[in-house]
């Protein structure tokens, strides 16, 4: 294994699998579905007084 | 009390006179019996408190409602401020010793060269630090709604910080360092801060685990997002050999450009995960806790994370401008450097979104406006640091005081303000006030400190572009017009006006510790309460 398969592998498939990671996360987070959830995830520190 | 705590406590003092004993140099020998009187200590602790801690302990089990542990918090609260203090007041020591050299006093031990170390791991490790850990321990407990896991565990993970810090702090002062930026303890303290690191993973983990809500609040995902790349950052960057087991000195793994490379990666994810993911689980459960609305778009915070966690990491290389490092790792942490915009923007807007509809609010709450000025800084100091990273501005930048002034706008105005706002909401929560003692003083603590903000950066801001272009500058032959002693001449006015906004930093901050203190005795301050309209006038 030298330094250059190191490096290309991170180059391609590194980052193919970081950018479908991201992509992810973005659709978890705009699923349109999702919103009753999130308004209620956002109250979450308002259930307990202090 | 169990041997669950006896036995570690009796190794840590027993490892500590071994090495006392057995000591190749007189900082090994000296931190050997901090050790040694750290486990008495907690050995005392643990027997007085054993009764206390296993009742609450008990009580928990049995009680249907959470019976949250605030007995570490109100610890937290008053450790945080005290080395707030603390990191200030060395701070403003060693800005008075860059004006006046012979404050250093000629003196090894209070020489600008350790003392600096001294003030920013006071400022970033003990102070920030100490009030992570508070926040992190307050925050997942009331957003679980579940008690901290861990029968001794949070003590040891908060007693074992505590000691770390005083290892540190002890060990600038005598002359042992590394020499890393940032990470200047050498290996043993090093390994003593990863078995900390690793059983407040633990705790944190294990308290999401037992929650009793079902979502995991996003506050907790900065956090853990915190525990989890410092464990990784602390441990690549501190791989190396000691010279002997009985002795403080070491060397490090990498040398030359990868030691470079690894240590900046280090040194901006510090900055990126420690001073600014931790803190924006502070901002993303404590202002919309002290606006009372809801933070203003959940989906956008969840965005902010994902983004930040995913370009942070890999702009550390912006340390490295015009160095033996590979250009095209220059260009990549330049790259992502000004990427980072975006999330940070994104984050800012969310926190000062979560005001929308109630910025009257403004007006009459204090301590929300100490936390609104800090997501403001962080605003201003992300967009000031791509824009320092571009290879062309760092050109000019690079070593000089614009960078000191760039820090500190971060560390002033959004680390700071936002752990002073958290600092006065918890105060009357752990002591069970009805509330602080005085706004009016949280309001003057305020505005002394942010005079002394706007006076420290923009001193640094005009003696650091003075500074770049006098290094920079050539007469008509090609010679170098000034002497580097000029150059150190013409920042003496601006060390000044510096030690004058430092000082009126330290000031501020000796008001809230004053004002905490009478919280935490129960008084009330008869005062003008905010919102009312003054009778005098009609």
């Amino acid at each position: 294994m030298t330094y250059e398969t190191v490096s290309s592998f991170a180059q391609s498939w590194g980052l193919v699998y970081l950018v479908i990671l991201f992509a992810g996360a973005l659709v978890y987070a705009l699923w349109p579905g999702a919103q009753k959830k999130f308004d209620d995830a956002a109250h979450i520190p308002f259930k307990e007084d202090r | 009390m169990s041997w669950l705590v006896a036995l570690p406590v009796g190794l840590i003092g027993f490892v500590g006179l071994l090495a006392a004993s057995r000591a190749v140099d007189t900082g090994i020998y000296a931190h050997g019996f901090v050790f040694f009187i750290a486990a008495v200590l907690a050995g005392f602790f643990a027997i007085r408190k054993n009764e206390e801690i296993t009742r609450e302990w008990q009580a928990s089990k049995t009680s249907q409602e959470p019976v949250y542990n605030d007995a570490i918090i109100k610890v937290g609260v008053i450790a945080s401020t005290f080395w707030g203090v603390v990191g200030f007041v060395v701070g403003l020591v060693i800005a008075l010793q860059l004006a006046y050299p012979a404050l250093n006093f000629d003196l090894p031990w209070t020489n600008f060269g350790r003392l600096r170390p001294l003030h920013t791991s006071a400022v970033i490790f003990a102070f920030g630090g100490t009030v992570l850990l508070t926040t992190s321990f307050h925050v997942v407990q009331r957003t679980c709604r579940a008690r901290l896991a861990g029968l001794w565990a949070p003590w040891f993970v908060f007693w074992g910080y505590q000691l770390f810090i005083v290892l540190a702090a002890t060990g600038y002062i005598f002359g042992i360092t590394q020499s890393k930026e940032y990470a200047e303890p050498e290996w043993y303290v090093d390994l003593w801060l990863t078995i900390v690191w690793v059983v407040y993973l633990l705790v944190f983990l294990g308290t999401l685990m037992r929650r009793k809500e079902p979502h995991i609040y996003v506050a907790n995902w900065f956090y853990l997002a915190f525990i989890v790349t410092i464990a990784m950052l602390h441990i690549v960057n501190n791989l190396a050999m000691p010279v002997s087991i009985f002795g403080a000195k070491s060397y490090q793994l990498f040398s030359g450009v990868q030691d470079a490379l690894t240590q900046w990666w280090y040194g901006h994810n510090a900055v990126g995960f420690f001073l600014t993911a931790g803190f924006l689980g502070i901002m993303y459960y404590y202002v919309p806790k002290q606006a009372e609305r809801p933070v203003y778009s959940y989906r956008l915070s969840i965005v902010h994370f994902w983004a930040l966690i995913f370009l942070y990491i890999w702009a550390g290389p912006h340390h490295l401008h015009y160095t033996a490092l590979p250009d095209w790792a220059q260009t990549l942490g330049m790259t992502f450097s000004i990427m980072l915009w975006m999330p940070s923007w994104g984050g800012m807007i969310n926190g000062l979104m979560t005001l929308s509809g109630a910025w009257d609010k403004l007006r009459t709450d204090p301590i929300l406006r100490m936390m609104v000025l800090s997501v403001a800084f962080y605003g201003m100091s992300t967009f000031e640091g791509p824009l320092m990273s571009i290879k062309a501005v760092n050109s000019l930048s690079h070593y000089t005081d614009w960078t000191i002034g760039h820090v500190h706008s971060g560390a002033l105005g959004w680390v700071g303000f936002v752990s002073f706002g958290a600092l006065y909401f918890l105060a009357p929560v752990v002591w069970k006030r009805q509330r602080l003692y005085s706004l009016r003083l949280v309001s003057l603590h305020f505005w002394i400190s942010t005079l002394g903000i706007v006076l420290y950066v923009a001193a640094m801001w005009v003696s650091g572009i003075l500074q770049g272009l006098m290094w920079r500058a050539y007469d008509s032959l090609g010679f170098l017009e000034y002497s580097f002693a000029e150059t150190v001449e013409a920042m003496h006015p601006f060390y000044l006006i510096r030690a004058l906004g430092g000082g009126l930093f330290v000031l501020g901050s000796l008001i809230m510790a004053y004002n905490i203190w009478r919280t935490a005795r129960g008084d009330i301050r008869q005062e003008a309460p905010y919102g009312v309209p003054s009778v005098a006038g009609a």
